[in-house]
């Protein structure tokens, strides 16, 4: 996917430009070849290094695979589910009955739910921007409970700058909301392998992370709050989002070492969008082997391993 | 998920002969103010209190045995300041972190306590909070005794990052198996309780209680306003506000705290009600 170039990656769109050109002249194949060298080596360079803040600009990346396109590319069945049964539908959090096909004959069947945002203006709105309401929560747990009635294992996907934070959203329970879908996915009898795909923003994110499994692609994010919120917090300063970016310690690199997350699942260089085949590629493999390790524990040894999970998370001493 | 901090300080009870009412603007005589739990006797505004406070407030004298008050926060992110901060805190407080719990007697009723203080960074949940919390819930189950917390706190404490996130799944997930064992858990929310707080174990009780006009909420007012665009009408985000939309079950003034709590108790939990069950039928029947 062309286009959309990150400040980070201008001196890779110089060179692409300079390929572009040449490409439609004959006669400058060689020069051509040392440039597509020359790119190659440029990314290798620069995506091997990224601050924490220009993983954050990957993971909200305009061109990032959404849920659906993960979906789309992953699946070879999948009926979509709507509602909460109790007051609406929220477009910005997707989910149904899905099939994954394993090989010609095999295939998994399993539900599947995520956060969508929204690539063009009409479908951003009509996605919240990836915010959920409480509706969208209760329309998850409602789905997931249905995979526990049905022995179903459940994948969550993640990317959401966050719970919305409106009126509406207020008036409707949004603490609420998380907070039931914290306590009951604890106890589900089903395998739930969550994946963080972008942006795991914080509580909002956390309402659909409770799993046997998290795991996080290289590029994506996962915080307690927003690198701006923090900064605009801590330093009453927005513009220090890159710092705050960097003490927050977000990186799945990081959150790897603290033990939080199980495992990272590679992007494509550039990021999941270079490639968005290759990425769910990747990510079919991590669910495959992430449902396969989880495949022979029992309901119960299931809720104990996910439970205890949680409760190692903290650091501290007895002074 | 924490909200816009507002000063810390604003509506902590200063030092003082007088005090003037955070509400109404009243001056107030301290004595007589904390004869009355400190309620303004003008607007009945109810003033920030410390967690030593209700402990007095709601236990029986001396019943009050306190567990793990030793347990202090580690530093994983090398988080810029925070030691500082939290040595502040630990200073201004003199508690090691902002929840303390332990066992005690309400009306002579043996239960699990536990209660956060907002003086303590805000009432910020990082590791010990949400251990504390966790272990709480454990010790009710493990003791087979209700559970009762109250709740204060602006949310989670992002000085600690992903850890002090986690302590929601952490916190929750033990109330999880509290509620399969059926033990009852009350939960006080007072003013504020927000974040990260409000959308994990304040959330969960079987019974959510506030303090009349508490701040309640999952995002911080100014946050909301910043996404409408727009002031928020007055009296959003309050107790009775929850109450209304269906996310509280009782507004209940400090004065009555302790009888209701008592009264929960002994219906709810069933070891108090097996001389009850004893009864035949001809019990039932009116003289
Ligand atoms: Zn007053």
């Amino acid at each position: 996917m062309p286009g959309n170039y990150l400040d980070f990656e201008r001196p890779i769109q110089e060179v692409q430009k300079k390929i572009d050109e040449l490409t439609s002249i004959p006669g400058y194949e060689s020069e051509i070849n040392k440039l597509k060298v020359q790119i190659e080596k440029l990314k290798t360079k620069i995506y091997s290094d990224l601050t924490p803040w220009q993983k954050v600009l990957l993971a909200r990346h305009p061109n990032r695979p959404y849920t659906l396109d993960y979906i789309d590319l992953i699946t070879g069945e999948f009926v979509e589910l709507a509602g909460d049964r109790a007051f609406g539908d929220d477009k910005a959090i997707v989910g149904g009955l899905a099939k994954i096909n394993i090989n010609e004959e095999k295939s998994l069947s399993l539900v599947i739910i995520g956060t969508q945002k929204g690539r063009e203006t009409k479908e951003k709105i009509l996605r919240n921007f990836g915010m959920p309401h409480p509706e969208g929560y209760r329309k998850a747990l409602r789905l997931m409970k249905m995979a526990e009635k049905f022995n179903l294992p459940i994948v969550t996907l993640v990317d959401t700058p966050g719970a919305y934070p409106g009126v509406g959203a207020e008036e409707r329970g949004q603490a609420e909301a998380i907070a039931r879908n914290l306590r009951e996915m604890a106890v589900l009898k089903v395998p739930i392998v969550v994946i963080i795909t972008g942006e795991g923003g914080s509580g909002g994110a956390l309402a659909l992370a409770v799993g046997n499994r998290v795991l996080m692609m290289e590029y994506a994010v996962y915080s307690v709050i927003s690198p701006e919120g923090c900064a605009s917090i801590l330093w009453r300063d927005s513009e220090k989002a890159e710092q705050a970016a960097a003490a927050l310690k977000i990186t799945s690199k990081d959150l790897h070492q603290f033990g939080i997350i199980d495992e990272i699942i590679p992007e494509p260089l550039g990021g999941a969008h270079q490639d968005p085949k290759l990425a769910a590629q990747y990510i079919k493999q991590a669910i495959f082997k992430s449902l396969g390790e989880l495949k022979s524990m029992t309901s119960d040894e299931l809720i104990e391993q996910r439970i205890e999970k949680f409760q190692s998370f903290g650091i501290f001493s007895n002074q | 998920m924490p909200t816009n901090g507002k000063p810390e300080s604003k509506m902590e009870i200063p030092g003082g002969l007088w005090l003037r009412c955070d509400s109404c603007g009243e001056i107030l005589y301290r004595k007589t103010l904390e004869q009355n739990l400190f309620i303004c006797s003008r607007c009945s505004y109810h003033f920030r209190i410390s967690a030593k406070k209700y402990i007095e407030i709601v236990l029986d004298p001396n019943s009050f045995e306190e567990y793990d008050q030793n347990l202090v926060a580690g530093n994983p992110l090398e988080f810029p300041n925070y030691a500082d901060k939290f040595g502040e805190a630990q200073k201004k407080t003199g508690y090691q972190e902002g929840f303390i719990y332990g066992r005690g007697m309400v009306n002579k009723q043996p239960i699990i306590f536990g209660v956060m203080d907002f003086a303590f960074m805000g009432g910020s949940m990082g590791s010990v909070v949400g251990e504390k919390v966790a272990r709480s819930i454990r010790k009710a189950r493990f003791e087979k005794i209700p559970l009762i917390i109250f709740a204060t706190s602006g949310g989670a404490r992002m000085q600690e990052g992903i850890f002090s996130l986690m302590q929601m799944a952490k916190t929750s997930a033990e109330l999880a198996l509290l509620a399969q064992d059926q033990i009852p858990y009350i939960v006080i929310v007072t003013n504020p309780t927000m974040a990260g707080v409000m959308a994990s174990y304040a959330s969960l009780g079987d019974i959510i209680i506030s303090e009349p006009k508490a701040l309640l909420g999952f995002a911080g007012a100014r946050v909301i306003e910043g996404t409408i665009g727009e002031k928020l009408p007055d009296g959003f985000q309050t107790a009775e506000f929850l109450q209304k939309h269906g996310f509280i079950d009782v507004v209940v003034p400090r004065k009555f705290l302790k009888q209701t709590l008592s009264n929960i108790i002994e219906i709810t939990w069933s070891k108090n009600r097996q001389a009850e069950e004893k009864l035949d039928a001809s019990a039932y029947e009116v003289q």
